[in-house]
């Protein structure tokens, strides 16, 4: 699908509803968040930019706000970013952005897409004070490049090993967690900024698995290369109803070896990938570093043994967290 | 000459074994443990920049998240890590991770190599790629990766991979210090 008024005009949800409060009471949250159903298609935004990285290795970050208005309009199809972003956040509640710092300072979310993302949620109305940037820890967030502050009067940047986690576990499956405080009681909204990486167990972390940075003890969700532990806590509701929206950072990624930094497996696939559909989000991102191992030349994620199996366990009946589909993903790539 | 134990010699031998525990063996200790992370200045050019940091096998997650458990599996008993910066021109991060034998170290070198790698000469075996250096000796496996990439990055680590293998060199087979 490359049509942008098709590709709108397509989806399910219709119009983006995410910050409304107003269309959560009409349709009820969990009527909201059950949208994807069989019939359900899924819209996925992959923006690109050569030029980003066309200085070598280092990241041209004047470019990557232009790069994220071009894909939040082609997502909601508002072309003006601040009247976009309005239709993707409330203006009065505290907005967590969940980055990823764990890979060190190679291999994160960069700040520069997490500094384009505040800055436009200012323009459209969220307080300095009301922006939560987070993360496991301090150091992680400084792996991003980014500077911690607790000043409510300004973007608030930091990490769980400050605010803590609850002490009452939560269940869902396999997953029995004790979730970060920064999600329980700070944020209203999460919008996820993960970064797309190969890895180890897991096969791909990128929009679901960023979620084991939000609980106090990702490792016991390891084994059978995170099957179901990423799909189990997805689920967990704290988690499938407050973070939301995904605004992906593949502008550098690793396409094996991860998910540590592995800078003779860097790839710069210079895009964003931008959706609700966490599922779709992932299966995209799969596919993409498939396409890339096998041009390196190293066995596909499937030939290795290793394909993300979570992705389907999220997509089953009994998590209907998304869609993993390719017929049913709408797609936009510009 | 037959030596006879008495019983009035048995306090003194108690006495002198004691001594020996409390005053020789902590020294001896100290000597065992190392430091294997070069010091500011040491190497041309290079800051260690972080205090050095040690996680224990099973903390190793809150370090490196999944691939912990490819090291848990080759036998990591510890791994300690500090950052350093050369020149203003690059940052880069040192791990050096304990195997419970050389067989460890080992199998982490090999099974993590992709075909451009280039051999080196430090320790019992290692591989360069553009960024980064990585090496075995003994149960010691380490691995030392730039952020950046300049001319001079290879050159730099090198400089700094031989500085810790020198320090391991040393002490083969002793515990790190933490």
């Amino acid at each position: 699908m490359n049509n942008r008024r098709e590709f709108i005009k397509g989806a399910a949800t219709g119009a983006l509803l995410l910050g409304s409060s107003a269309a959560a009471d009409k349709m009820g949250l969990a009527d909201m968040l059950d949208q994807y159903t069989e019939t359900a298609r899924s819209r996925i935004v992959v923006a690109r930019d050569a030029a980003l990285h066309s200085q070598g290795t280092q990241l041209d970050e004047k470019r990557v706000l232009a790069l994220l208005d071009r894909a939040i309009a082609a997502y909601t199809g508002h072309d003006h970013p601040v009247e976009a972003w309005r239709r993707i956040v409330p203006q009065d509640k505290v907005i967590g952005l969940k980055v990823n710092g764990l890979g060190g300072k190679g291999i994160s979310t960069h700040a520069a897409l997490v500094l384009a993302v505040c800055e436009r949620l200012q323009q459209a109305g969220v307080k300095p004070g009301n922006i939560l940037v987070w993360d496991r820890t301090a150091r992680d967030l400084q792996a991003c490049g980014l500077t911690i502050n607790t000043d409510p009067s300004r973007i608030r940047c930091f990490g769980s090993d400050v605010a803590g986690y609850e002490d009452q576990p939560v269940a869902f499956g396999s997953a029995n967690v004790r979730l970060a405080k920064i999600l329980t009681r700070e944020c209203e909204m999460v919008i996820n900024l993960p970064i797309l990486k190969d890895h180890e167990l897991a096969g791909v972390t990128f929009s679901m698995k960023n979620m084991y940075g939000v609980i106090q003890r990702p490792d016991q969700l390891h084994s059978h290369g995170c099957n179901p532990g990423v799909a189990d806590l997805n689920r967990i509701p704290a988690i499938r109803e407050k973070v939301r929206f995904t605004i992906g950072d593949a502008m550098s990624s690793v396409y094996d070896g991860g998910p540590g930094f592995h800078p003779e497996r860097l790839w710069y696939p210079n895009a964003l990938i931008v959706g609700e559909d966490r599922v779709a989000l992932d299966q995209t991102a799969w596919q993409m570093i498939e396409r890339k191992r096998v041009e390196a030349g190293v066995p596909t994620l499937e030939a290795a043994g290793r394909p993300p199996y979570y992705i389907a366990t999220a997509a089953d009946a009994t998590h209907r967290l998304g869609v993993n589909d390719p017929k049913r993903i709408h797609l936009m790539e510009i | 000459m037959i030596f006879r134990l008495k019983y009035w010699m048995l306090p003194i031998i108690v006495g002198v074994a004691v001594a020996l525990i409390v005053f020789i063996a902590p020294s001896g200790c100290k000597k065992g443990k190392i430091d294997p992370f070069p010091a500011s200045d040491a190497v041309a050019g290079w800051q260690k920049t972080s205090d050095t940091r040690v996680f224990a096998a099973k903390d190793l997650w809150q370090y490196i998240d999944g691939d912990a458990e490819q090291y848990i599996a080759a036998g990591v008993v510890s791994t300690t890590t500090s950052d350093y910066k050369f020149k203003d021109q690059l940052e880069a991060v040192v791990d050096v991770h304990t195997m419970s034998d050389a067989a460890g170290a080992r199998k982490i070198l090999e099974t993590g190599q992709s075909k451009d790698a280039n051999t080196v000469q430090l320790g019992d075996a290692g591989v360069a790629y553009a960024q980064s250096v990585i090496f075995r000796k003994g149960p010691y496996l380490v691995r030392i990766v730039a952020y950046e990439s300049t001319p001079d990055t290879l050159q730099a680590l090198m400089a700094l991979a031989h500085a810790v293998e020198a320090k391991l060199q040393s002490h083969p087979a002793a515990a790190l210090a933490i």
